[in-house]
């Protein structure tokens, strides 16, 4: 009995909480792609460097914050900054479609242009990010580490295993789930919200409806802003701060998008948690969990892992190539928000 | 001069001209109808009207103003409604929610107008929740009718409303129609069930390859022997 | 004015980059300008490799680096020394694990193609197959490259090569970049176009990651270095009699001609390859090939209404592009004398390349040789120009300006956001390119 509690809790330490954590950060980018393709239909490379930027903005009013002594202790400092992060950010994409997106988009350009002209503002703001904070690691975690400590656990549960929570965990969950909920909330019961969805869906209609559709735009640019800036905090906040790490999260939330279905914003979440999961448990070493559950002879000289640690970036790839093979719609079968 | 009055249309898509010089109107009040074989440039006009076409000649003038040059977003809110041939609802969105976006422009509460389209297509009120998308062709075309008419407009131009729709519902659309139009609403309406349309409708137009062929009221035209034979199947 | 350089546009640009070249010449010396133009012909035929794609059929390809590395792969693959106690120690297990890889292959190939009666059996038996081949292949591969690695891994701990000229790499650096955009094109390619994008985004990573990690077959970070040359080497001209004659006839210290020859000497290899791809690729854009390409780049759907078969199409048009590109990148490891994973970055191999072949003129092969040649030499001279710049602009400051320090210390990342200004600026204001695709009716 203790040996399946013990291996449950080893699955619990190392397999659910990271999942659900790293799920919900991708879930928030797969979010921001899903809504810039189903409103403005064009696959959005520029995602990773616009979550390193409203991160960027977030950390360096979490430094100011933190130089003129304001904690909101156990909490991170950081969660106070995001707001001015946000707004940050909305600025930049909102000058940024002015000045590069409408353009094309006026012209009706093709999809691929989108995606180069995304390519472009991707550099730049890449420049842009390592050109304000450089291009090393930046810390600006504060509060309390642990929510529940692994050695506490053993102590009050008397196993040889122990399950930590760590406050960043604790928060990224919380807060993708209130920003997921509200964001539903305001697809499905504002007027906005269903403007963006009626404007999603058929854009020709949405016009003759009267929806202006420069404000669905400004909208969908101020709501990626949010959702880009709160998942790339998360992330920093639980791993760390450093630019070169978002653009690797490119892939990953490009395949947690087109595996739920790309527009299709519960789409884009389950991929997020279906991308997060695969790729821990496909590189999570089961050598500890079946000596616990196996015979007490049991002997084992490997890790028992299906892919070396190094190899995670490749699970998204596979599970995107799977996708793409056996339904390229993904699985919610996307396409409107 | 009419309430709503392209004149002379000429353009197409690109390099070539589909309309030639076509002119359509309606009066408030009344029901045009416009027949045509397949391919005649029928909606094409209706969006050169609604401003979803360049014109290379002619001018759209409505209540008296040239709009021209306005986009279909301002089209709406100066008093004009459209229904597409195609993919004339929001097929993800549910059917109260389509009647929701058609009354977008209005900022005043628009639970009365809901009810009206109910009161007009019954069967909407059931299928209120359901997604538009989930809906058989004749509601469908039924919900894109009650999603124009949802900002009030004083002209509504309907692009073939009764496609697809099964002889029964096709005669309530067009008792629906008719009363729409004795709410003073003006009604420009292209049509396949050419003879039932030009019974109902107060002015006809037939449209060939893009020229004005027969323009004439309703009646003239049923009885004219040459437009019986060509394009009402004798 | 005006006329006159639309009627001698390809001759004037290319008179430019001429004479840029050898202004380079006379001020930072003839050696320096000769490394630009090598690396130049090498960009301009990655640029044609792309062009091949976007150009002729508008297939984004963001993957450019992962086809350019399979190249230089080739380079070490078929030129460096077999280590035979390598070989010795764990080549057994290698091999195997190469057939039972392929066989793994084959049966799910086999089972997809046999088993359609269920959808959801062949998926469950591909599963199993894939597992029991991954499982089988753990156990012989594992302890193998645990071997390998092992042996003397200062200097070797992989398996070598096939010890041939490294011309033979080209060809197949240009094979194996056809090989792996066959997989990925027969499945990204007749769907979204976003998809290839993606796909090739993520093949492109996979590469560089497994060349970096995968040391038994690569060495991994620690580089192979000294790949034989297909020209002879420095210390060898220096040496010989009418080589030292010649150095002296010039003028020239023999150290400084030696240099100079060797790198006249690539060039005029580099140059012999652009030359027959040009022409092969000019051809092909003239022939009736070229005009359906074409046909089916500017309208999708009517192409296919007209019967041609437009993914079949692509994938070979995608295929024949990163052969090129898979080509150059073993030209550009054969330049460098060696193979270093750490070096392929997206900006570099990727990214520059399409910005190439945007400012050269998309659809245009001329256009992608001249956008090859003046985006690597800024790319190149943009450090030294933009350093002084900021020198100059700044010297007025104090010398340990907080300002200044920062600004000297984001130049580097200047590059970044310059590469990404010009993209944009380009699509918008000058997206037919320098030397633009002729319209052919
Ligand atoms: N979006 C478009 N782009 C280019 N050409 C178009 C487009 N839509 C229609 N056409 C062309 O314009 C011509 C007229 O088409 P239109 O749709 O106006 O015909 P119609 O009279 O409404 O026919 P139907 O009775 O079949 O609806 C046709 O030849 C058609 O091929
Ligand atoms: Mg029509």
């Amino acid at each position: 009995m203790t040996d399946i509690l013990n291996a449950l809790t080893l699955l619990a330490n190392f397999l659910i909480i990271p999942g659900l954590t790293y799920g919900s950060q991708l879930a928030l980018g797969a979010l921001g792609v899903t809504l810039v393709y189903g409103v403005l239909r064009f696959s959005n490379f520029a995602q990773g460097e616009t979550m390193a930027f409203g991160a960027m903005i977030t950390i360096l009013v979490t430094w100011g914050l933190q130089s003129i002594g304001v904690s909101i202790k156990p909490l991170p400092t950081a969660l106070i900054a995001i707001p001015i992060g946000i707004t940050v950010t909305a600025i930049l994409t909102l000058a940024i479609d002015k000045v590069v997106y409408r353009y094309h988009r006026e012209r009706r350009a093709n999809p691929v242009i989108f995606l180069i002209v995304s390519i472009g503002v991707m550099f730049f703001m890449g420049g842009l990010i390592r050109f304000i904070i450089g291009p090393g690691d930046q810390i600006f975690f504060d509060g309390t580490r642990f929510i529940l400590k692994a050695q506490e656990f053993k102590e009050m549960t008397g196993l040889n295993e122990g399950l930590s929570l760590k406050m960043t965990q604790a928060v990224t969950i919380a807060i993708a789930l209130i920003i997921v909920t509200a964001m539903f909330w305001f697809l499905n019961h504002t007027r906005t919200g269903k403007s963006m969805r009626a404007y999603s869906d058929n854009e020709d209609l949405a016009l003759l409806s009267g929806i202006d559709p420069d404000r669905v735009v400004m909208v969908t640019w101020i709501i990626v802003a949010a959702l880009a800036t709160v998942g790339g905090t998360l992330y920093g906040l639980d791993k760390s701060f450093k630019p070169f790490v978002y653009m690797q999260l490119l892939l990953p939330i490009f395949a947690s998008a087109i595996v739920g279905g790309v527009g299709n914003p519960v789409g884009a979440i389950a991929g997020g948690y279906v991308i997060a999961f695969s790729e821990l448990i496909l590189t999570f070493a089961y050598k500890k969990v079946l000596l616990y559950l196996g015979p007490d002879n049991l002997e084992l000289d490997s890790l028992i892992q299906f892919l070396g640690t190094d190899y995670k970036i490749a699970v998204s790839f596979i599970i995107l190539v799977i996708v793409l093979v056996i339904k390229p719609t993904g699985l919610f079968s996307g396409k409107t928000i | 001069m009419s309430f709503l009055l392209g004149e002379h249309m000429t353009g197409g898509y690109g390099a070539t001209d589909i309309l030639h010089d076509c002119s359509i109107g309606v009066e408030k009040g009344e029901i045009a109808v416009i027949v045509g074989p397949n391919g005649a440039g029928k909606s094409t006009a209706m969006k050169a009207v609604f401003g979803m076409l360049p014109l290379r000649q002619g001018r759209i003038l409505f209540n008296d103003q040239d709009i021209t040059h306005l986009k279909p977003e301002e089209r709406v809110l100066r008093g004009m409604g459209f229904v597409p041939q195609n993919q004339n609802v929001f097929t993800s969105m549910t059917v109260e929610e389509n009647l929701e976006m058609g009354a977008f422009i209005r900022t005043e509460p628009i639970a009365d107008s809901i009810a009206q389209v109910y009161d007009l297509f019954p069967i909407l009120k059931d299928k209120r929740r359901q997604p538009a998308g989930e809906l058989s062709g004749g509601q469908r075309q039924q919900v894109a009718v009650g999603r124009a008419l949802m900002t009030h407009p004083q002209v509504l131009i309907l692009d073939e409303p009764t496609a697809g729709v099964s002889p029964i519902v096709m005669d309530e659309l067009f008792d629906r129609i008719i009363e729409i139009a004795r709410l003073r609403v003006a009604i420009l309406m292209v049509e396949q069930n050419a003879k039932q349309a030009l019974e109902i409708a107060d002015k006809g137009y037939v449209l060939v390859q893009g020229h004005n062929r027969f323009t004439d009221s309703g009646e003239a035209l049923l009885a004219n022997p040459e437009v019986r034979r060509a394009f009402l199947g004798g | 004015m005006a006329a006159f350089y639309h009627q001698y546009r390809n001759q004037i640009l290319f008179s430019v980059m001429a004479g840029l070249l050898l202004a380079v010449a006379v001020i930072q010396g003839l050696s320096v300008s000769l490394t630009i133009l090598n690396l130049c012909l090498i960009s301009a035929i990655m640029s044609l490799g792309v062009n091949i794609q976007w150009g002729y059929a508008g297939l984004f390809n963001v993957g450019v680096m992962g086809f350019a590395a399979l190249g230089g792969l080739a380079g070490v693959l078929i030129s460096m020394p077999p280590v035979s106690e390598a070989w010795q120690a764990g080549g057994l297990g290698i091999v195997l694990g190469l057939i039972i890889t392929t066989g793994t292959i084959a049966a799910s190939l086999y089972t997809w193609s046999r088993v359609k009666y269920s959808k959801r059996q062949r998926y469950w038996a591909i599963a199993g197959i894939v597992i029991l081949g991954y499982a089988l292949l753990r156990v012989f591969f594992d302890p193998s490259v645990t071997a390998i690695e092992a042996i003397n891994p200062s200097v070797t701990g992989y398996l070598g090569g096939l010890g041939l000229p490294i011309l033979i790499a080209w060809p197949v650096g240009a094979l194996f970049a056809a090989g792996v955009a066959f997989v990925i094109g027969k499945i990204a390619l007749g769907l979204r176009s976003d998809y290839l994008a993606i796909a090739t985004l993520g093949i492109s990573e996979i590469i560089i990651f497994c060349i970096k990690n995968e040391e038994w077959l690569t060495r991994g970070v620690k580089n192979v270095n000294g790949l034989p040359r297909p020209v002879p080497y420095e210390i060898e001209l220096q040496q010989a009699q009418w080589f030292q004659e010649w150095a002296l006839d010039f003028g020239m210290p023999v150290d400084d001609a030696s240099a100079i020859f060797v790198k006249i000497c690539y060039a005029l290899l580099f140059i012999v390859v652009i030359a027959v791809l040009l022409w092969l690729s000019e051809t092909a854009l003239k022939s009736p090939w070229g005009r359906m390409m074409r046909a089916i780049r500017d309208n999708e759907t009517a192409a296919a209404a007209m019967g041609k078969d437009v993914t079949w199409q692509h994938l070979r048009v995608f295929t024949l592009g990163s052969a090129v590109i898979g080509l150059a990148g073993a030209m550009l490891t054969t330049l460098d004398g060696q193979f270093t994973p750490v070096g392929y970055n997206p900006l570099r191999f990727t990214f520059l390349i399409w910005v190439m072949v945007i400012i050269g003129g998309s659809g245009n092969n001329w256009g992608a040789v001249i956008g090859g040649f003046f985006i690597w030499f800024f790319w190149i001279e943009a450090e030294p120009i933009g350093l002084w710049l900021i020198e100059t602009l700044t010297s007025g400051m104090a010398r340990e300006s907080a300002v200044r320090a920062h600004l000297l210390e984001g130049a580097a990342h200047m590059r970044l956001m310059t590469v990404g200004i010009i993209l944009l600026v380009a699509l918008r204001y000058a997206p037919e390119g320098l030397i633009p695709e002729k319209k052919r009716q």
